[in-house]
């Protein structure tokens, strides 16, 4: 059965417990996700840590490379949300760095991919609205409401615009989540797919072999376009939380 | 319970038991509620966790580098600028002192051009006033000895014609009147 299993496109996201932990009747167990959760964070930590930790001021390689990864959500930070906007500067850093090395950390083969759980992204999404609208109450207080009645709307139609606006604003956290999820879980599932019509037409025989050359080159495209859709994702998510946070410092339109 | 849930489905998931609804034993697992606290759980420990570190090392960390290089090349730059202010400074008070030092030296110059003129010319005078004055010198002289040789032709010419008037006429004639007529014979 472990062939079946193997060519099964879902099995890469099963959740297996490696520590059975139960706190309070919760089954807080440390399974396989938590692990890939807790090694992205130590990839980008020993990454942004070690790298810097000559604090050269001509900078050796992998400092080189933080210090981009930093001015690339700086840069895309201020220009979204204003110079204020810097203040979350930390939280959008992590946002984009957790993101973007759970993706890749997710390219490689037998890794499981922590973005391809709908309750994570979900968390991401739900932190970030969570974000604005704290940090929009308390810098503007009932103005912050503004948002959901723009500016030089006609009276009779203001009742309807603000109904879409609330709408919108609660559909964020929906799409911000679900295209992070979906576009992870989907590529995964299709290079899992292409990859198994490789084994299961190659043990057809020297006919099979030859059919196998179209999936294979097909894999290889799409190994190709995950890696770009992996580090995509992350920069959408990143820009996504930064317009938004720009909605919680100018809340009017 | 919950684990063992998890445990099951896994077990069944590898046996491609894949297309039960949510909510019930192996379930599609980014849909498995069941794993949900585990999930959150361990996200926020990792998440917050990287938060953290972002937050106390890394983001002040790299702010600083950048910054310190920010501020390490502004100030080279303000450094080359002010030492460039400095040389060109420099160069305009070598010049305005090059500029008076040959001014000065042509002062010099001429002064002492003037100086040598006016003593040669005073030289030239001196020499000339004593030459004027030899010459007179030479001249009164002359004039004297001219006078003297003057008178003395009367002396002679006056003892010649009483010596030829005593030879051709025996008669003593007066000095005086031999005198007299030789000075008009002169004349």
């Amino acid at each position: 059965m472990a062939a079946e299993g193997a060519l099964d496109p879902i099995h890469q996201f099963e959740v297996h417990p490696i520590v059975d932990l139960h706190v309070g009747g919760m089954d807080l167990s440390f399974t396989n996700v938590s692990l890939y959760m807790v090694a992205t964070t130590a990839v980008v930590a020993l990454f942004l840590i070690l790298s810097t930790g000559g604090r050269g001021l001509v900078p050796s390689r992998w400092q080189s490379m933080a210090e981009m990864s930093y001015e690339f959500s700086a840069s895309m930070l201020r220009s979204s949300a204003g110079a204020e906007g810097m203040r979350f500067f930390p939280l959008v850093f992590s946002l984009f760095m957790f993101i973007l090395v759970a993706n890749m950390i997710g390219m490689f083969p037998y890794f499981y991919t922590v973005t391809s759980q709908l309750i994570v992204t979900f968390a991401f999404s739900m932190l970030v609205i969570l974000t604005v609208v704290i940090a929009g109450i308390r810098q503007h207080g009932m103005r912050f409401f503004k948002l959901f009645v723009p500016d030089g709307v006609p009276m009779a139609i203001l009742p309807l615009v603000s109904a879409i606006e609330v709408i919108s604003f609660i559909s964020r956290p929906v799409s911000l989540s679900v295209r992070l999820f979906a576009n992870m879980l989907a590529g995964h599932i299709t290079l899992k797919v292409f990859a198994a019509f490789i084994a299961a037409l190659s043990a057809l025989g020297v006919v099979g072999i030859l059919g196998a050359i179209l999936p294979l080159i097909m894999t290889i495209a799409i190994t190709a376009l995950e890696f770009l859709v992996a580090g995509l994702q992350a920069y959408v998510f990143a820009v996504l939380t930064c317009l938004y946070l720009n909605d919680a410092l100018h809340p009017s339109h | 319970m919950a684990s063992e849930n998890l445990a099951r489905e896994a077990a069944e998931a590898t046996h491609g038991a894949v297309d039960t609804p949510i909510g019930v034993e192996s379930a599609f697992p980014p849909f498995d509620a069941a794993a949900f606290p585990s999930h959150l759980f361990w996200l926020a420990v990792s998440f917050g966790l990287l938060y953290f570190l972002m937050l106390r090392v890394i983001v002040p960390r790299l702010g600083g580098i950048l910054e310190d290089r920010r501020d390490r090349i502004a100030g080279d730059l303000g450094e080359a600028e002010r030492l460039r202010e400095e040389t060109d400074a420099a160069i305009e008070a070598y010049e305005t002192e090059l500029a008076d030092a040959r001014k000065k030296a042509h002062g010099i110059a001429a002064e002492r051009r003037d100086q040598i003129k006016a003593d040669n010319e005073a030289k030239r005078r001196k020499a000339e006033d004593g030459l004027t004055e030899k010459v007179r010198d030479a001249e009164s002289r002359i004039g004297e000895i001219k006078a003297k040789a003057l008178s003395e032709v009367e002396d002679i010419a006056s003892d010649a014609v009483e010596a030829v008037i005593a030879t051709i006429a025996p008669i003593s004639a007066d000095r005086s009147e031999i005198t007299a007529a030789v000075k008009a014979a002169k004349e």
